[in-house]
């Protein structure tokens, strides 16, 4: 026979205690195997709010359907197509990181970048032209995140620039990202100048042909998912730290671009620039991410984040339980370091939909798998697995796909609840590139962010609402 | 390498280094702690990659000669050589710094479900003690990974406490409480519970001084508890119907180590307890009732039942003689109680043999003494309820207030017997005699004492028996006991 209660009437209970400490004291004394929660009210949030959430019957099972999805969910490379093919691009649009924004409220390096990307389609000549067209309101903007795409920093997607297609072969879910230019100067961190046009013409002209050639002559989509689980075993975070995934995704694709039919000269410059750049698979591992979170788009009732992102004004998220609505407030400026004399007067607020990778459990919240990257804000090995132990309360699972060596193969933290978020006082941990904060200027630094809590309190009282409503 | 004077009272040194890598996030790191050095105002120590030497050429401090992209670019700016030498020193040191790799430091749970995370979680036992509006995340956290819970903190509103019931039922798992004071889960004594020997008897309590008095009189007679569920003073309401008491039961039926079971409860919903009666009829186990009514008012004369069912001789209970034999004519009956369920049994007992009784926690609404706990007549006043204990500790912890109440009674001057409960065991007061008693004797008055707990509780019943028998009171270890002969003093005086 079952026994009772799970077994608690068969042998002394392990006792899990949240309060007064003189309940542990006295079941301590009696040999009782007792675990303290260290508790404190509520971070954030009405407890009228997370009462509702809390009794809402639906939340467990919801919340456990869209962390299932998530973990299901495969990511394989399909094309390389020109944007304007594959995202329902109306001419004179571009699209951006982040929630919803104007160009009245775009930051320096959104600006910069927006300015960067019209002259490159040729809606303008130079970038006094560019603001002009921008600020009459000639150029539609609209976020990625509407057009099942990605971008990190700026995130500014033209027409005419190649993307990465992508398939999730398990929810027949698509998603896309432009190619990663490289560090320094360009146009995701808001650099337009000659350097950064004349690179996207290349991009244009010789890297996406190449690639789509290459990608398509493949007899077995590349694993896109399957890289990224290996990169957390080789020191990368996936996030600001994708070393190893380059290197990785320039090993599978390699062969098919020297069979490509190309010149040699060609060939050799996409390999050249595919092995020179550290984040070339960050563009890749995005919209991974995004086909995970985008398979628990709409879960009523559940309470799991499905998306983080900036657009260097505001920061944006995005829940299961709420569709597509965005909960934004203004975002906050990174804390690391700087290249060359640059320092933190220089950095633009947090910009990206970079941040997707936290959202899918890797970059911040798998710090551990890359203690180089704690070292952004003076910090220690220690606190790199302090980060992710943190990180594995806020969140729903733990994802068996993605295994941090040093944690023993754990999983990673993956699906982040916003009602743990508001319980614990804990915020999301986002690694992250910073741009200048003047338009034109590229890269300063990288480090560390935290989402403004107000995002949280907003998506908690809305969750709250909709569960009413749903009784 | 170059060193070379600039300005009045400038250095600029920049050279290569070959052989020589660190990550750039260390190298970043180590230009900015060098940066932040007394008289260094530009620094740049980097992989000699494209994009750094762009960056050199920004600052002014490019190589004059090629350099390639594995040999390290060391570029600072110094206010002199002394300056310059000691940054130089302290890169080196930097470069060659080791780090302890270390241990992850702990991180504690903030929440009930991160605790459980980590346990096997349907044998664990949640034990909830936060303030009342954040208990109910924690309790459904508990329900969600299938753990028991125990919900000692109250001001949890009824409809949460049905809707946690509920998905406990479903869950397979029990909600014990909220505000539920005692429990004694396979011989661990959670909350205000007493140091009773193992047996066979199941306790299901909606009253927790009330299964702390049955189950100390078992102990007494010899007869030990398997276990002992709380299930919180409103599981028997109408509101709540008996969620947790008829899952409770349940578990005990199939428990191997309980034969018989007890349902403590101070008066519930009538139709409540049809309800649970005939749910225990349909049981294996054999189900006694400790159910305080009009029509059984009487905790003791239900154990003594159970242990004739058990073939078990009852013994005397234990007691000590009072120093008084008679009180003051027209005396009154005070009652001054930590349990709210004893103050119950005392009023149900007295008011046959005195009429009404006035109380804060009255038998009927128009009896209700509301903020006037020194009113004339007979009273009993239930220390331990919420509307007194808002701000203070329970007063089985704290007994300033009953202490300040038997003050009062002793300068008021109105003939009287006191009747008040000492409930010992884990939990509470490591020694009330040591206060009730001086205050007793300076009272003056015929006090009786209903004395709760056993020889092995950490107060020790004799220890403490003794210490108020030496102030002068009667001491009982049966409250109905206790009741009858505050009742008998009353009676001689009349």
């Amino acid at each position: 026979m079952r026994k009772p209660l799970g077994g608690l009437l068969s042998a002394p209970p392990a006792i899990v205690a949240a309060g007064v400490e003189v309940f542990s004291a006295a079941a301590r004394a009696q040999g009782a195997d007792v675990t303290d929660v260290e508790w404190r009210p509520p971070g954030f949030g009405n407890p009228d709010d997370l009462t509702q959430l809390a009794l809402d019957p639906r939340r467990a099972a919801a919340n456990r359907t869209a962390v299932e999805r998530v973990l299901a969910a495969g990511s394989v490379l399909v094309d390389v197509r020109p944007a304007r093919e594959v995202l329902d691009l109306p001419d004179r649009m571009l699209l951006h990181s982040g929630p919803p924004l104007t160009w009245a409220t775009a930051s320096g390096p959104m600006r910069g970048a927006l300015m960067g990307a019209c002259i490159f389609e040729g809606w303008a000549s130079d970038p006094a032209g560019a603001e002009r067209v921008l600020a009459a309101g000639e150029i539609a903007l609209d976020p990625c995140h509407h057009h099942r795409t990605v971008g990190p920093m700026a995130g500014v997607t033209s027409p005419s620039m190649w993307t990465w297609c992508l398939e999730d072969p398990v929810h027949g879910g698509r998603a896309f990202c432009n190619l990663n230019e490289g560090l320094g100067k360009v146009l995701r961190m808001g650099a337009f100048n000659e350097e950064v046009q004349t690179r996207l013409a290349w991009m244009r002209d010789v890297l996406g042909p190449v690639l789509q050639r290459a990608v398509r002559s493949r007899t077995e989509p590349m694993d896109v998912k399957a890289i990224l689980a290996q990169m957390l075993q080789m020191g990368d975070e996936g996030h600001n730290r994708n070393r190893a995934g380059s290197l990785m995704a320039l090993r599978e694709l390699s062969p098919s671009i020297v069979e490509v039919d190309a010149p040699a000269k060609d060939v050799a410059a996409v390999l050249r620039f595919i092995g020179g750049n550290e984040h070339f698979y960050l563009n890749l591992g995005m919209p991974t991410a995004k086909l995970a979170m985008d398979a628990a788009r709409e879960v009523p009732g559940s309470t799991m984040v499905t998306a983080l992102a900036r657009n260097g004004t505001d920061f944006g998220v995005r829940t299961a339980g709420t569709g597509d609505r965005w909960f934004t407030a203004p975002a906050d400026t990174p804390v690391g370091l700087f290249l060359g004399d640059y320092g933190p007067e220089d950095a633009n607020p947090d910009i990206g939909d970079s941040a997707i990778m936290e959202t899918y459990g890797v970059g911040g919240f798998s710090m551990a798998a890359a203690p180089a990257i704690v070292r952004f804000v003076g910090g220690t090995v220690p606190d790199a697995l302090a980060t992710t132990e943190r990180m594995y309360q806020l969140t729903l699972a733990e994802n068996p796909a993605m295994q941090i060596p040093v944690l023993g193969f754990r999983g990673a933290p993956t699906g982040i609840d916003v009602v743990k978020v508001a319980r614990t006082g804990w915020l999301p941990q986002i690694n992250t590139g910073m741009a200048g904060r003047v338009a034109g200027t590229g890269q300063v630094g990288a480090g560390l962010v935290q989402p403004p809590q107000a995002c949280f309190e907003q998506a908690l009282a809305a969750l709250a609402g909709e569960s009413r409503a749903a009784e | 390498m170059s060193s070379s004077p600039e300005g009045p009272a400038g250095v600029r040194h920049v050279s290569l280094r070959r052989g020589v890598y660190a990550d750039s996030v260390r190298l970043m790191q180590v230009s900015r702690d060098l940066g932040g050095r007394p008289g260094i105002s530009a620094v740049l120590v980097a992989m000699a990659t494209p994009l750094n030497l762009e960056l050199a050429a920004g600052m002014g401090l490019a190589p004059d000669v090629g350099a390639r992209p594995d040999e390290l670019l060391i570029a600072l700016r110094a206010a002199g050589d002394a300056e310059l030498a000691a940054a130089l020193a302290a890169l080196d040191a930097a470069l060659s710094a080791r780090e302890g790799a270390g241990e992850a430091r702990a991180v504690p749970a903030r929440t009930i479900g991160a605790a459980l995370s980590d346990l096997d979680a349907g044998s664990a036992l949640a034990v909830i003690s936060v303030p009342g509006p954040y208990a109910v995340a924690e309790v459904a956290d508990a329900i969600a990974a299938g753990s028991s819970v125990l919900v000692f903190s109250d001001g949890v509103p009824v409809e949460h406490e049905v809707a946690l019931k509920r998905a406990a039922h479903e869950a397979g798992v029990l909600v014990m409480g909220p505000d539920c004071g005692t429990a004694i889960v396979s011989g661990i004594a959670l909350g205000f519970a007493n140091v009773v020997r193992p047996g066979a008897v199941g306790l299901v309590a909606a009253s927790g001084t009330g299964a702390q008095q049955v189950s100390c009189l078992l102990d007494a007679a010899g007869v030990g508890v398997s276990h002992v569920l709380g299930v919180g003073g409103r599981d028997l309401s109408a509101a709540v119907g008996g969620l947790a008491t008829l899952d409770a039961l349940a578990a005990l039926d199939t428990d191997e180590g309980t034969e018989r079971v007890l349902l403590v409860s101070k008066p519930p919903a009538p139709e409540v307890a049809a309800a649970v009666d005939a749910a225990a009829a349909q049981l294996s186990v054999p189900v006694r009732s400790a159910v305080l009514s009009v029509d059984s008012p009487d905790l003791t004369a239900a154990v003594e039942a159970l242990l004739s069912d058990l073939g078990v001789d009852v013994p005397d209970w234990p007691c000590r003689p009072g120093t008084a034999d008679a009180s003051a004519p027209g005396a009154v009956l005070k009652g001054l109680y930590s349990g709210g369920t004893l103050a119950d049994e005392a009023m149900l007992i007295a008011t046959p043999v005195l009429g009404d009784i006035r109380s804060n926690t009255p038998l009927r609404p128009e009896l209700d003494l509301g903020t006037d706990l020194a009113a004339t007549g007979h009273v009993v006043v239930d220390f331990g309820d919420d509307a007194l204990t808002v701000g203070r500790a329970h007063p089985m912890i704290d007994p300033t207030l009953r202490l300040d109440a038997i003050a009062g009674l002793a300068a008021g001057g109105e003939p009287a017997v006191l009747l008040l409960d000492v409930v010992l065991g884990y939990g509470a007061d490591p020694d009330p005699a040591a206060t009730v008693a001086p205050a007793l004797q300076s009272a003056g008055l015929p006090v009786v004492v209903a004395l709760i707990g056993t020889e092995a509780d950490p107060q020790c019943w004799s220890r403490q028996a003794d210490a108020l028998a030496e102030a002068g009171a009667a001491v009982f270890a049966s409250n109905s006991a206790a009741t009858r002969y505050a009742l008998s003093l009353i009676g001689d005086a009349e």
